[in-house]
């Protein structure tokens, strides 16, 4: 992804992926599964940050609400009315889950827009993980629930008979394709937007071409704001639309 | 791809300090990534759904009580300055029946009153004129007393004064029929 290129004395070097590299907090040793890295700090950072925002935030118990706790009410009326609306009244016992989850993604994603960070969520190895965990429980919870019923899913019983076996090959597909592009959507949105950055922020070093290029970062750090709530709210409405499938599998 | 770390800083993912490749598919880093995120997610999980997340639907609960408290309270005051309203109205008919009575009665009064006094004032003034009228026919009487004594005296002194000599009797007698006469 580096290259270089000669411009009137000063190397323009571009790094944008750089910016992923995990590597130990202390010291110069390698990733072994324990190590402390940056991930640990800015996942731990994440971390402190929901536990602020949801416990501290709402500390006063008050009726007539602060600003954090304003905030905290905020997040807990919209994942909850999310849950409700998408999956239905019988999903609300997997509400502190999603909550969970849309946290701690909406706070990593915008930990990560604080210059010099780490995004955790632009890492496959952290997205595949929260879709797999979506993909198990919405699997298991289908089966659980139904019973064999849940292979009705696939069984599209509006269709004509003739047409059933193939769309139940497609959505067998697609049911497990579901991971993939939950995960995929996540990491992907992020790490591109930060490596545009990243490119644009290499541009800066040439001093003619310096102020298009901050113009075009503050640009893209906008749209990257944005990206952040949206790509932490479309994974949680999918997984409200997966646990909707899990928990009324006929179509 | 890289396959193992061989002791240095990060093992072939990283070279001279830079990225190869997308660090992202750097499956050497997986492992680490993967145990620190479990603990993140079991922690942010117990954060949430054991101290957050009950004590955020307290407070939306005890809100959505208060509002309701609130509203029913509303509820009552109002029907509360209905009732007031209508006790107020019906004092205000009350207290306008009563004085339509106080002033019934009272002019009621008055005229009885009046009435009386009207009554006593004529008795009064009835009696009055008896008394006059008799004292008037009194006095009638005694004028004609006196006319008779006079007319006695004077055809007394013009008999005499004739050189005649009449008794008493006689004068008092033609007097008294000239009188009738």
């Amino acid at each position: 992804m580096a290259s270089e290129a000669k411009e009137g004395g000063s190397e323009l070097v571009f790094h944008p992926m750089d910016q992923f590299i995990v590597k130990p907090l202390f010291g110069d040793g390698p990733v072994g599964t324990f190590t402390i890295t940056n991930v640990t700090l800015w996942l731990a950072l994440a971390v402190i940050a929901v536990g602020a925002l949801m416990v501290l935030g709402s500390s006063g118990r008050a009726t007539i609400p602060s600003r954090m706790q304003s905030i905290a009410e905020l997040a807990y009326g919209f994942v909850r009315k999310m849950v409700e609306d998408v999956a239905g009244k019988d999903a609300l016992p997997f509400f502190p889950y999603i909550m969970t989850l849309f946290m701690f993604i909406v706070m990593a994603n915008f930990l990560g827009l604080v210059p010099m960070s780490f995004t955790t969520t632009s890492h496959f190895a952290v997205t595949v993980v929260l879709a797999m965990l979506v993909f198990l429980t919405v699997t298991i919870v289908g089966f659980v629930k139904n019973g064999a019923a849940f292979l009705g899913l696939f069984w599209v019983s509006s269709a004509p008979l003739a047409l059933r076996p193939i769309l139940a090959i497609i959505e067998v597909i697609s049911y497990f394709v579901r991971p993939v592009s939950h995960s995929i959507r996540l990491a992907g949105n992020l790490m591109a937007g930060h490596a545009v950055i990243k490119v644009f922020a290499g541009f800066a070093a040439i001093a003619a071409v310096s102020p298009i290029s901050v113009l075009a970062i503050t640009a893209m750090y906008g749209l990257e704001v944005l990206v952040s709530f949206i790509q932490a709210y479309v994974f949680t409405i999918l997984t409200c639309v997966y646990l909707k499938d899990a928990l009324h599998p006929s179509h | 791809m890289a396959t193992a770390t061989n002791g240095d800083t990060a093992g072939t993912c990283v070279v001279d300090g830079s990225a190869v490749g997308m660090p992202q598919l750097c499956f050497d880093w997986w492992g680490n990534q993967i145990f620190w995120l479990a603990i993140a997610l079991i922690a942010t999980f117990f954060i949430l759904s054991r101290i957050a997340l009950p004590r955020i639907a307290a407070v939306l609960a005890e809100r959505q009580g208060t509002i309701t408290n609130d509203l029913a309270a509303a509820e009552d005051l109002k029907a509360k300055a209905v009732e007031a309203e209508e006790a107020y109205n019906k004092a205000l008919a009350d207290a306008r029946a009563e004085a339509q009575n106080i002033i019934a009665a009272a002019k009621a009064e008055i005229k009885a009153e009046l009435d009386d006094a009207t009554a006593k004032a004529d008795a009064e003034i009835a009696a009055k004129a008896a008394e006059g009228e008799k004292a008037i026919a009194e006095i009638r009487a005694n004028a004609l007393e006196s006319v008779k004594d006079v007319a006695k005296d004077t055809a007394k002194e013009l008999v005499s004064a004739m050189g005649g000599k009449a008794d008493a009797r006689s004068i008092t007698s033609a007097v008294t029929a000239r009188l009738k006469g």
